[in-house]
């Protein structure tokens, strides 16, 4: 049964990498890569119990973790223009 | 009881994948990118959800068992959080709503 | 004969490679370089290669596509076109052609026959084991005393043999690091001093003040939530240093995550709060400790009579005790120096954004 797991994860990770080649805006591609991201840990954590080995899923919460990083730096990237805003309190709050 | 959670674990690791896949179907087909998070949220939080879980029930008390749970309240609570923010930018950016209903009320007008 | 699951990742593989290279939109690009790091690293942790998977993602997925976007902030946002020309596309055939005529004689995938698998690796494999599996605390002295090789007796070989077996490689590892991180600085923070921030601020007084409570409200979902994790990441980030001598860990790989939890709160909260929080001075100081703690380590053996980099003199009593202490240290330094690093690339490459 890990085995339809993973096949159906890999078919969801194929659909994301379509999603992610064609998507008209940029914000697909970025919902693509996001969901490609979610995937590859369940990928990790579901394989690492089909070969008997859950010490795997240190990786897969590392990506779990990582994975909003990147994501929320590509977002503002892509509404600032960079990753510097100025965003220091001027009013007291 | 063993023979429960067995059951109910191979379920959860059927439906899980086949609901992710149905996800990513409505990630190709939807017609507008904020219903396109919704497709892309449903694999995120309910398809990733049922798998971790019906891995849980595969392992028993154990470390893996907490590791697990951490993985499950991360993906519940960031990813949402980062649609969330990709919605908002993207709204900011002037990426519109496509919705039927206003072409009833030009209809209707 | 690999896996078939290893195969259908290749061939994912292989189509991201193509579409980064024919897509003209770089950003884009950067989009897919992120689904190409997820991939590989997918990949090494089906052929049971988990530190460097361990680190593929916590590079890949995080900090190497926040440097690619501040990188394209500062170029442009199309590929520049240029006419095809056919001599660069035969040199390139010819190279390619002939170096996948040279992988024609390398041995098979996995076998066990392997020039690699033998030799020094299968050495240290086996001193190792023999340590570990005869389940007795005084294992590892007998495996040293009986057969004048020194055992480390810790569950991650990889560990091991990254840090004490290889350690001098690892300490130029580290100094490479080093090294490169002051290249950075030296390249992008150069004419910095000439314009200061707070002058920039100021002068921007008027629209920033109007601006400034509608974009802070506007994020809050985003700050709660960072918020809640920010801790998480680098509680993470310790656990993954210190777990590395039992599972996948290690310096490297703690160093990155702890660098993308900082990045990702100067994403959110914005790069001066940031550097109030983690001023730059203490970065430098950081990358600085980072190394002289792995120097040092080898200098307090060499003063205690040993070679450099010895750790069994540092426990005179229990050999064993003394590698496992300087594995530690070790790989604090190591995580010391890559955290700092990440975080000093990152001030200088977006904080030259703002110019």
């Amino acid at each position: 049964m890990f085995i339809i797991a993973m096949t159906g994860v890999l078919l969801t990770m194929l659909i994301a990498l379509i999603a992610a080649l064609r998507g008209p805006t940029v914000f697909d591609r970025i919902l693509a890569v996001n969901m490609f991201g979610t995937k590859t840990v369940l990928l990790i954590a579901v394989s690492g119990f089909l070969s008997g080995r859950p010490e795997w899923l240190d990786l897969a919460l590392v990506y779990a973790l990582v994975n909003f990083t990147g994501i929320i730096a590509v977002t503002k990237f892509s509404r600032f223009g960079n990753l510097a805003s100025d965003h220091k309190r001027v009013k007291p709050w | 009881m063993v023979a429960v959670l067995e059951i109910l674990s191979w379920t959860c690791l059927v439906v899980g994948p086949i609901l992710c896949i149905i996800g990513g179907i409505g990630l190709l087909r939807l017609p507008d990118f904020y219903a396109r998070t919704h497709a892309a949220g449903i694999t995120d939080t309910l398809g990733a959800g049922l798998i971790i879980l019906g891995l849980i029930l595969q392992a028993g008390f154990s470390l893996v068992m907490v590791k697990l749970i951490f993985i499950i309240i991360f993906m519940l609570l960031i990813n949402p959080g980062a649609t969330h923010g990709l919605a908002k930018a993207a709204y900011a950016q002037g990426v519109k709503v496509e919705s039927e209903e206003e072409e009833l009320d030009a209809a209707t007008d | 004969m690999p896996l078939p699951i290893e195969i259908v990742l290749f061939l994912f593989l292989l189509s991201t490679a193509i579409a980064i290279a024919r897509l003209e939109d770089l950003f884009a690009a950067a989009m897919l370089t992120g689904i190409f790091s997820l991939l590989s690293a997918g990949l090494f942790t089906i052929m049971d290669a988990v530190d460097v998977a361990f680190t593929e993602a916590a590079v890949g997925a995080g900090v190497a596509t926040v440097f690619i976007l501040c990188t394209l902030s500062l170029t442009a946002k199309r590929e520049y076109q240029q006419p095809t020309k056919v001599l660069p596309f035969i040199v390139v055939g010819i190279t390619g052609a002939a170096l996948i005529y040279g992988t024609l004689d390398m041995p098979a995938y996995g076998d066990p026959d392997a020039v690699t698998h033998r030799h020094l690796s299968a050495k240290f494999i086996e001193i190792e084991e023999r340590a570990m599996f005869s389940q007795n605390e005084h294992a590892v002295e007998s495996a040293r005393h009986g057969n004048e090789e020194k055992a480390v007796g810790l569950p991650n070989i990889v560990t091991s043999i990254l840090a004490s077996y290889r350690g001098y490689d690892t300490f130029g590892e580290v100094t490479v690091i080093f090294t490169a991180t002051i290249g950075v600085m030296l390249l992008l923070r150069g004419r910095r001093h000439k314009k200061s921030f707070t002058s920039q601020s100021r002068s921007d007084g008027n629209d920033v003040v109007k601006e400034q409570p509608m974009r802070m409200r506007e994020k809050i979902i985003l700050r709660v939530v960072s918020k809640a994790f920010i801790p998480f990441i680098f509680m993470f980030a310790l656990y993954v240093q210190f777990h590395g001598d039992f599972g996948p860990g290690g310096g490297f790989q703690a160093g990155v995550i702890f660098a993308a939890g900082i990045i990702l709160y100067g994403v959110i909260f914005g790069l001066d709060t940031m550097r109030s929080a983690v001023p730059e001075r203490v970065l430098v100081y950081g990358i600085i400790s980072g190394l002289i703690l792995y120097g040092g380590v080898g200098i307090v053996s060499l003063l205690s009579g040993a070679n450099f980099l010895d750790y069994d003199i540092l426990d005179t009593h229990n050999p064993a005790h003394g590698q496992h202490l300087g594995i530690l240290l070790v790989e604090l330094g190591v995580g010391i120096t890559v955290t700092c690093a990440m975080t000093t690339i990152f001030y200088g490459l977006a904080g030259r954004g703002k110019q």
